[in-house]
């Protein structure tokens, strides 16, 4: 997308305008999630909440990728830093995650060799350049990521490259969204979805979801603008109480989305229950290595010793996550837990809920 | 904060992590009040005369770019840095790490844009050190400068002096050092046209004093970016601070990869910009004559210094939101989507 058209979805008059139109159509108190971390970061660059009327709450939901992976899968990234002549190739924002016993910013300052990559085929360019050692990716994100992680393990098969492989942690969202609305103590009205990952998925795979519960549901983009759209959209929906599943962010997402993003990921990863940080087993909302490419699946290629995982006492992640608790609501948020001494991942990413409350003081 | 068993990378940062190896390991130790402020350089008095006196040491990753080298950089950063306490730099002394089997042609160009900057700048080197470690013991080269400059009688800056209703001029673009350094690490291969803004800018703010008496407040926003600088200097003057987000320049192709990676140009170094604390009076002389200056021509007033909320930086969103600006925390790291 050029630039121009991102300064357009900021433009002041627009956003100034549809806070106009929401402060008219809010009556009702209502609670919205925006599920989506990148979401929560440009509500709080933007000062969204600081020109909403107070009718609207905006809770932050499960959508940051390393918010959400589970205390094992750190220990296992950790382990596989330790794995004997290892290139552990990594996304920047998993290296500070504490684990059980370590993180790998702290493996790195032991001396492995932790290297932070833009993307998986850094990865494969580096798995070429040294036949001698084993590189190893994590495999963490939404559906936005996994279909490149995907691409990547498909290019080292067809490059017949021995030395790479990849522990996939992926999660997927829609299943999520089910089990926040199984939960009686989040009340939300309403979702903001993910941009990105609808970009890939297509509106079609809510609708089992939005066929079940009948919450509105509005596909957003990233800008200030965007947002805003959606807010008023879901204010509308809920007010006239006519739920949709609608989309705001139609010049990027369409109802089938990306068909061969989705293919690829069918071809390499199939659904699994997968554990997610705070919240537990949320059923088929994992995808994992295929038997096909086995050889690439570092969870089986290496044999990882973990230690028993030890969830952070006091820890409100799993709250925070689903909207329950916000963080101010954690006993531990900016005192035993700060993004310098983080405690729990959602202080550790960018897009964490605590890390932003951290950084815009919300 | 809990004491850390090692040194990580954090520490590095600028950010507050940073700042805690600072305050809780080294201040102590060397405990006086002229290391006590913590400007960019130390200020103080012989005989007659004030003297600021910076030191910096340069270690990237590569060592050419484009729009510099670590060359230059450390000429600049160091030169800037004793500007920014008002002085006029004078004297500069070098330090060299080399890592053995370090191609003599690179260290030709590196000295070679050592020399052009010294010369750019007016600054003579007078005095240095050269070291040579095992492969592995260093990356290529690190440089150590330090400078001293005499302060103009009449002059005097420092980051305590803001005070209420003072205009914030901020001299030209955001990012555009740290965008072009991520951009040229291995592993990203933009193919996008940033330059790093490397300059000395001691004879714009030569200049500037000539405008206008009133600048209180001088920072280059390197290392932890303008969102660190403006938070230190509003806690170490006790004033809050303003700022406007329509009028901070950033450069399309700058603020495109921050958008992709998911940085905020607010944090990211510069290393030829500086921001200005200038009294209301003055302001639109100083900001006319930087706007006439090469390194200035984008200079233009971002914000103001206000009683409210001492000690904190706040923001006005394009959209008529208000933000708070923190410091940084520990280096920016690219997110996963």
């Amino acid at each position: 997308m050029s630039l121009k058209y991102m300064e357009e979805y900021r433009d002041a008059d627009i956003a100034r305008s549809l806070v106009e139109k929401i402060k008219a159509s809010s009556k009702s108190k209502i609670r919205l999630m925006e599920v989506c971390g990148t979401h929560t970061v440009s509500i709080f660059r933007s000062g969204i909440r600081s020109v909403l009327p107070e009718t609207i709450a905006l809770l932050s939901g499960p959508g940051c990728p390393v918010c959400v992976t589970d205390q094992k899968e750190i220990d296992a990234f950790v382990a596989l830093a330790r794995v004997d002549n290892a290139i552990l190739t990594t996304f920047g924002d998993l290296v500070r995650v504490p684990g059980t016993v370590s993180s790998l910013q702290k493996e790195k300052a032991e001396g492995r060799d932790v290297r932070v990559v833009y993307s998986t085929m850094d990865a494969i360019d580096l798995a070429v350049k040294h036949p001698d050692r084993e590189v190893i990716f994590p495999g963490v994100g939404f559906e936005t990521t996994a279909p490149t992680i995907a691409a990547a393990i498909k290019t080292a098969q067809q490059m017949k490259l021995a030395n790479f492989s990849v522990y996939a942690a992926h999660k997927t969202v829609p299943r999520a969204l089910d089990t926040l609305m199984s939960s009686e103590l989040t009340g939300i009205d309403g979702f903001i979805l993910p941009g990105h990952v609808s970009l890939v998925i297509g509106t079609y795979a809510y609708e089992p979801f939005f066929q079940a519960h009948h919450t509105p549901c509005v596909v957003a983009g990233f800008e200030p603008a965007d947002i805003l759209q959606a807010i008023w959209m879901l204010v509308e929906q809920i007010e006239n109480q006519t739920p949709q599943l609608s989309n705001a962010y139609g010049r990027a997402v369409t109802s089938a989305g990306n068909e061969k993003a989705q293919a690829l990921l069918d071809e390499v990863f199939e659904t699994s229950d997968v554990a997610w940080r705070g919240i537990g087993v949320i059923p088929q909302s994992g995808l994992v290595i295929r038997d096909l490419f086995a050889a690439f699946d570092a969870g089986k290629k290496f044999d990882l010793v973990l230690p028993e995982p030890i969830e952070p006492k006091g820890c409100a992640c799993g709250e925070i996550l689903t909207g329950v608790k916000t963080p101010p609501d954690c006993p531990l948020y900016k005192t035993r837990c700060t993004p310098m001494d983080p405690v729990g991942a959602c202080m550790v990413s960018s897009e964490g809920t605590c890390a932003a409350y951290y950084r815009y003081h919300g | 904060m809990k004491k850390p068993d090692k040194i990580i990378l954090d520490h590095g940062s600028g950010g507050k992590i940073s700042h805690h190896l600072t305050t809780e390991f080294i201040l102590p130790i060397f405990n006086n009040p002229i290391l006590a402020d913590l400007d960019d350089g130390a200020i103080f008095t012989i005989g007659q005369e004030r003297f600021a006196f910076s030191t910096d040491t340069y270690t990237v990753d590569p060592i050419f770019f484009p729009g510099g080298s670590i060359g230059d950089l450390a000429i600049n950063g160091t030169v800037n840095d004793v500007t920014m306490c008002g002085a006029t730099p004078l004297y500069l002394s070098v330090g060299l790490i080399l890592e053995e089997g370090f191609p003599i042609h690179d260290f030709e160009k590196v000295m070679d844009e050592m020399g052009r900057a010294a010369a750019q700048a007016g600054v003579k080197v007078v005095t240095g050190d050269t070291k040579v470690v095992p492969k592995g013991a260093a990356d290529k080269i690190f440089i150590n400068t330090s400078g001293i400059g005499i302060i103009p009688k009449g002059i005097d800056v420092c980051s305590k002096n803001a005070r209420v209703g003072d205009k914030i001029i901020l001299s030209g673009t955001l990012a555009d050092h740290g965008v072009t350094i991520l951009t040229q690490r291995e592993g990203l291969t933009f193919d996008a046209p940033v330059r790093s803004d490397s300059a000395p800018l001691n004879q714009m703010v030569k200049k500037m004093f000539a405008a206008g008496h009133a600048i209180h407040t001088l920072r280059d926003p390197t290392r932890g970016g303008a969102g660190t600088a403006l938070n230190e200097i509003a806690q170490n003057a006790n004033v809050g601070i303003r700022i406007e987000e329509t009028m901070i320049p950033v450069k399309p192709e700058v603020s495109g990869i921050c958008e992709l990676l998911g940085f905020d140009p607010l944090y990211l170094a510069n290393e030829g910009k500086l921001i200005a604390f200038v009294g209301p009076a003055d302001a639109d002389a100083v900001l006319a004559v930087m706007q006439e200056d090469e390194f200035g021509k984008d200079a233009c007033i971002i914000g103001e210094v206000t009683a409210e909320n001492p000690g904190q930086v706040f923001m006005e969103t394009r959209i008529g939101g208000l933000r708070i600006v923190d410091m940084l925390t520990g280096e920016q790291l690219p997110r996963i989507c």
